[in-house]
């Protein structure tokens, strides 16, 4: 796995949303990235509704969430692209727009391209100016696996070969702190497998900076394989927080459909049933305990019929993460 | 893997600003050489069009000057037009659009290098225009120009690369990259039309000469044509003064459309 999963692990927990982030203890460095009680409105679209998150040094932080949860709205403050409406975000301690934090970092944003008629080489050149200590262009060639096309035109470069300039181009300044912003989409699933091995590769090398990586995705795996934490957000909040692990199981949810003469509200009372609803003669919930919710139901009502169990897709496991939250 | 990475604390090396502005500016070259479109357009087009018109009218006289005289001036003013609204108004907004801004403003990139690299490519492509339309003048035989007079004709010239490249800037950030340069096209062409750029002002219909008057590129066409000898009309403070208003006028647009994006398309 990464360098940064051998350092010290981070606290585990799970907390309640809108909490403020803790204040750095004395002695502990300030957060690589941290949005402190931030707000941000379009008009009257509350992108982010009081989010506190930090990204501790040396960790690989994974924003988890479906489309339009915050995600991009979150990186975009961090990286002072955005004004937050309420709130302040910091990279470093400081300014995300000053220039000495800017130098630091490297980002991978959802971006539809990079002037066509430049070869990727000449890409990587022009990035790599602006950095006091880049890497070579030739060793984020090699890190991205781009050399084979090095001289090609960026406007002829495949999807995924694009995909991996776009990483290149986060990765030439040799960042301490790097940003990926849903760097998977669109991939099919080896070349995901690609991508993720080569930001372990990234992060693994025998180099002595701390590298903190803050990563949105709503690829579920994509959070297992890479993170060390995760902040499940949605509708602009934070949900839930924890390790990979923990929120797996969390998200593990399934869904049960079955016609029953139960009513809803003794169905929703069986211990582990996080959301019921009856649409028609079909009654479905949502558990994250599937075997002893149908051993319950079988138990009270030995009629039913029409019994299906399925896996919750992420929206509904968030759902499911949702009403875990606000029934405690 | 890397060599190259060091702890933070001991980062020390400096950037090389003078590269870096460089770098920005090789690159913003070889970007707009290898679009035919662009370079097709600014250097071509006046020269066809001399050839063209030179060809039938280069005899006549015009503002006390030889047609074809007048031509290498106007054409001239009409390359540098080009140069300064295309190279800024479409390399804008496409970069926007394709959220390459976004990358460019997130890196530690002093943003005057995005900006000197396109006013120097615009300065360098409507030098280029000029030359390629002086270099068929002569090579056509249809006028002299003493070295002198065509260094001060070149001068002048270069002062329209200003305040329509803020024009282009302007277009650039306030339009989207598909619109963006039917928006530059819908401008360009009545403007310079209108402006005695392909044609003298003198021929065209009355109620054009007079619309022509409020128009920066009217201003800027009789500057270059001031240096030919021809009698220019207007005072040469007032063109000066207009170039400047439009300058400034268009600069303040683009930076209200600037912050205008900060939570629209960034979002």
């Amino acid at each position: 796995m990464s360098e940064a999963s051998l350092l010290p692990s981070p606290r585990e927990r799970a907390t309640a949303p809108s909490r403020p982030a803790a204040r750095p203890a004395r002695g502990e460095p300030a957060p690589a990235a941290e949005l402190r009680n931030v707000t941000k409105r379009f008009g009257a679209v509350t992108a982010l509704d009081d989010v506190s998150l930090e990204a501790r040094p040396g960790e690989v932080l994974a924003v988890l969430g479906p489309n339009g949860a915050g995600k991009t709205t979150a990186i975009s403050c961090m990286l002072g692209l955005l004004q937050p409406t309420h709130g302040s975000a910091r990279l470093f301690g400081g300014s995300p727009r000053a220039a000495s934090a800017r130098m630091r970092v490297g980002a991978m944003l959802q971006i539809s391209g990079v002037p066509e008629t430049l070869t990727v080489r000449e890409h990587l050149s022009s990035f790599a100016v602006y950095y006091p200590a880049p890497l070579g262009v030739d060793a984020a060639l090699d890190l991205a696996g781009l050399t084979a096309v090095a001289d090609r035109q960026y406007g002829k470069l495949s999807g995924g070969q694009k995909q991996r300039l776009h990483f290149a181009l986060a990765m030439i300044g040799d960042p301490d702190l790097l940003f990926l912003d849903e760097p998977t989409t669109g991939l099919d699933v080896a070349s995901r497998r690609a991508f993720w091995s080569q930001v372990r590769g990234f992060l693994g090398g025998p180099s002595t900076t701390q590298r903190t990586v803050v990563l949105t995705t709503h690829y579920l795996e994509e959070a297992d394989a890479l993170a060390d934490r995760v902040v499940v957000i949605d509708k602009g909040r934070v949900l839930v927080e924890g390790t990979p692990a923990e929120i797996k199981r969390r998200a593990a949810g399934r869904r049960v459909r079955l016609v029953t003469a139960l009513p809803l509200e003794r169905v929703r009372a069986i211990p582990g049933v996080s959301q019921a609803e009856r649409a028609g003669a079909a009654t479905t919930l949502l558990t994250s305990d599937a075997e002893a919710v149908v051993k319950q139901l079988m138990r009270l009502d030995p009629d039913l019929t029409d019994l299906e169990v399925t896996g919750a897709g992420l929206e509904e496991a968030f759902l499911a993460l949702t009403h875990t939250e606000t029934d405690r | 893997m890397i060599s190259t990475a060091t702890p933070t604390a001991t980062r020390q090396p400096k950037r090389n600003l003078l590269a870096l502005y460089l770098t920005e500016a090789r690159f913003e070259f070889l970007k707009l050489l290898r679009v035919p479109m662009y370079s097709f357009s600014v250097l071509a087009f006046p020269v066809l069009f001399y050839v063209l018109f030179g060809a039938i009218y280069g005899g006549n006289e015009t503002q006390g000057i030889q047609v074809a005289r007048y031509m290498v001036a106007t054409f001239s003013a009409a390359g540098v037009l080009s140069a300064a609204m295309f190279g800024f108004g479409v390399g804008v907004a496409t970069e926007r659009g394709q959220g390459w801004m976004r990358l460019k403003r997130v890196s530690p990139m002093p943003p005057l290098a995005y900006f000197a690299a396109k006013m120097i490519m615009a300065l360098l492509f409507a030098t280029l225009a000029v030359i390629t339309l002086t270099l068929v003048a002569l090579l056509t035989g249809l006028v002299r120009l003493e070295p002198l007079d065509w260094l001060r004709m070149y001068g002048v010239a270069m002062l329209g690369v200003f305040p329509f490249a803020a024009l282009g800037l302007a277009v650039g950030y306030l339009f989207g990259p598909n619109s963006a340069p039917m928006v530059l096209n819908l401008l360009f062409t009545p403007l310079a039309f209108a402006s005695g750029l392909w044609v003298p002002v003198e021929v065209l219909p009355p109620i054009v000469q007079q619309v022509a008057v409020y128009l920066p590129t009217y201003h800027y066409a009789q500057l270059v044509v001031s240096t030919t000898g021809a009698t220019a009309l207007g005072a040469v403070s007032t063109h000066l003064l207009v170039l400047a208003g439009t300058t400034v006028a268009f600069l303040a647009l683009a930076a209200w459309a600037y912050f205008r994006d900060e939570g629209k398309t960034y979002g």
